[in-house]
């Protein structure tokens, strides 16, 4: 029973009765320390899922459990990063990555006394990442691989038990990709936190997950649970065996038959 | 090191010295303004125009010389009055613009308002103004004020109306109020939006007062051109309105400085060099 996240037979619909029907009769689990993906084509409410699972949205009809506790308003214990980085422009990366502890409220009382122990936490994080350094320069003196590194930092900083992630490797090109599928992985490994991951891309899909959630077409349900098998911790390497793509393919499959029932 | 090295190039090579050293576009403003009066000299020549129909910018240059007392005083007042009802505008039309920022709600009920209000020609708002607080520096102050607040109010609430969904949704996982997203986002993002409408402001403001002053008052620029119309000293009126137009860009200037101080960071391409 150490399920940190938990959804029971879920109804989402936006826009009143008449509204679309995002989510219906989602159900999945999330275990405590896990890495989960979630997969599907694409306007199948993976977005929905984000905002049940941090309470921005509350379901109709259905419960969301976060950390043993129902979900009726946001839950400070998760960070989110989007595909979008959206550092806000006029702060530096190290302000940038500080604001979630101007915000919770378990830290924005303590913040000004004990500035100087949270900073060295956000240039520890920085350097985790690959951003030792950076943390006086504006976002847009970054790339774009660089910004998502610092918004990954932001999304810790306040030392989440549950990480939400968004596509956030959507828009980087493949080498950079792959580096930050790396970061995501040691971090996982080294924090002992539980993330859950929704993309578009299998290969990412099957390299960080323990386990992958396929979902249906709009409104989106859970087709599918797969273990993924490989040992951790895993290297680049493992993208080029012939289990692991089969497994891409056999997600792949589904999908695309997902697709054509819709 | 550049500047020897350029030096005993242009010195080596004396084929385009002058030319080459002038920086053309920082000298541009300059020779435009120029060329222009020199243009609208040779035009009075070569039409032989009366000055009292339009009389030549060395008419103009003369009048200024020769009624320097009150053209230095009425210019004094107009920019007196046009700074007062510029600063109640600036002050006014922020608190406006984070109010209807603030909520769709309230976004939505004074949007109409404040349109139907703009759209009212301020020159017929004059009279009523003279009615309530009598002639001179009040209704002026008062029009430049009424004038000018729009752009501010318009341009803080689109700033506050246009955060970024995502940025919202992070803050609002942590637990933000609204006036946390307001304080840490919402405000700071609507500066450049802000000092941006200042510019257009400033300008508007000069376009009330002198309204006003002409319609209504015995002093200042507004009121020294009526005059000097009815008495057909027509340089004169052309003096009153090149000082309008050297103060306006005076202030134009102060505050594309003052935008450009406070928010460096949304000028990145000029920054980042």
């Amino acid at each position: 029973m150490s399920h940190l996240v938990s959804i029971d037979n879920v109804d989402m619909r936006y826009g009143g009765a008449a509204g679309t029907l995002a989510v219906s009769g989602l159900t999945m689990r999330v275990d405590k320390g896990e890495f989960a993906a979630v997969v599907g084509p694409s306007g199948c409410g993976k977005s929905t899922l984000m905002k049940l699972v941090t309470g921005l949205h509350i379901p109709q009809t259905g419960v969301v459990i976060v950390a043993g506790e129902q979900v009726t308003k946001p839950v400070s214990i998760v960070g989110m990063a989007f595909q979008n980085p959206t550092m806000l422009p006029w702060r530096t990366t190290l302000e940038n990555i500080l604001l979630p502890l101007e915000i919770v409220e378990k830290h924005r009382h303590r913040l000004r006394a004990n500035k100087k122990e949270y900073v060295e936490k956000a240039e520890n994080l920085l350097e985790i990442v690959g951003l030792k350094g950076f943390g006086s320069k504006f976002p847009w003196q970054l790339s774009g691989g660089m910004q998502q590194r610092a918004n990954l930092c932001r999304a810790l900083i306040h030392e989440p038990d549950l990480l939400m992630l968004d596509e956030p490797f959507g828009a980087l090109d493949a080498f950079t990709r792959e580096e930050l599928w790396c970061v995501i992985r040691d971090l996982h490994a080294a924090q002992g936190v539980t993330i859950i991951l929704v993309t578009h891309d299998l290969r990412e899909a099957v390299f960080l997950a323990d386990k992958i959630f396929v979902m249906s077409a709009r409104p989106g349900r859970i087709l599918k649970e797969h273990r993924v098998p490989f040992e951790r911790p895993r290297d680049l390497e493992v993208m080029y065996q012939s289990t692991f793509n089969d497994m891409v393919h056999e997600l792949h499959g589904e999908i695309a038959k997902a697709r054509v029932v819709a | 090191m550049s500047a020897m090295t350029e030096t005993a190039t242009s010195a080596a090579a004396p084929a385009k010295p002058l030319m080459a050293r002038i920086n053309w576009v920082k000298a541009a403003p300059w020779l435009y303004t120029i060329a222009l009066f020199a243009l609208w000299e040779l035009l009075v020549i070569a039409l032989d125009m009366p000055p009292t129909i339009l009389p030549a910018p060395t008419d103009v240059f003369a009048a200024i010389a020769k009624y320097w007392s009150p053209i230095w005083k009425n210019s004094l007042q107009t920019l007196y009055t046009t700074t007062m009802g510029f600063a109640i505008a600036v002050v006014a039309g922020l608190a406006i613009g984070l109010f209807i920022g603030w909520s769709k709600t309230i976004y939505a009920g004074l949007y109409p308002l404040m349109i139907g209000f703009n759209a009212i020609p301020k020159v017929a708002l004059v009279p009523i103004l003279v009615i309530w607080f009598g002639i001179g520096t009040v209704p002026a102050v008062l029009t430049a004020f009424l004038i000018s607040f729009f752009p501010i109010v318009v341009n803080v609430a689109t700033g506050l109306a246009t955060i970024e969904p995502e940025t919202e949704d992070v803050l609002r996982a942590l637990g933000a109020k609204k006036m946390d997203i307001m304080l840490k986002v919402g405000i700071p993002r609507s500066m450049p939006y802000f000092f941006g409408s200042l510019k257009v402001a400033i300008t508007l403001a000069f376009v009330g007062s002198v309204v006003s002053e002409t319609v209504a008052s015995n002093y200042g620029l507004g009121n020294m051109m009526s005059s000097a119309q009815s008495q057909f000293n027509v340089p004169l009126v052309f003096a009153g309105l090149l000082m309008l137009a050297i103060e306006g860009i005076a202030m134009y200037a102060l505050m594309a400085w003052l935008e450009k101080r406070m928010t460096g960071w949304a000028h990145r391409s000029t920054m980042a060099q």
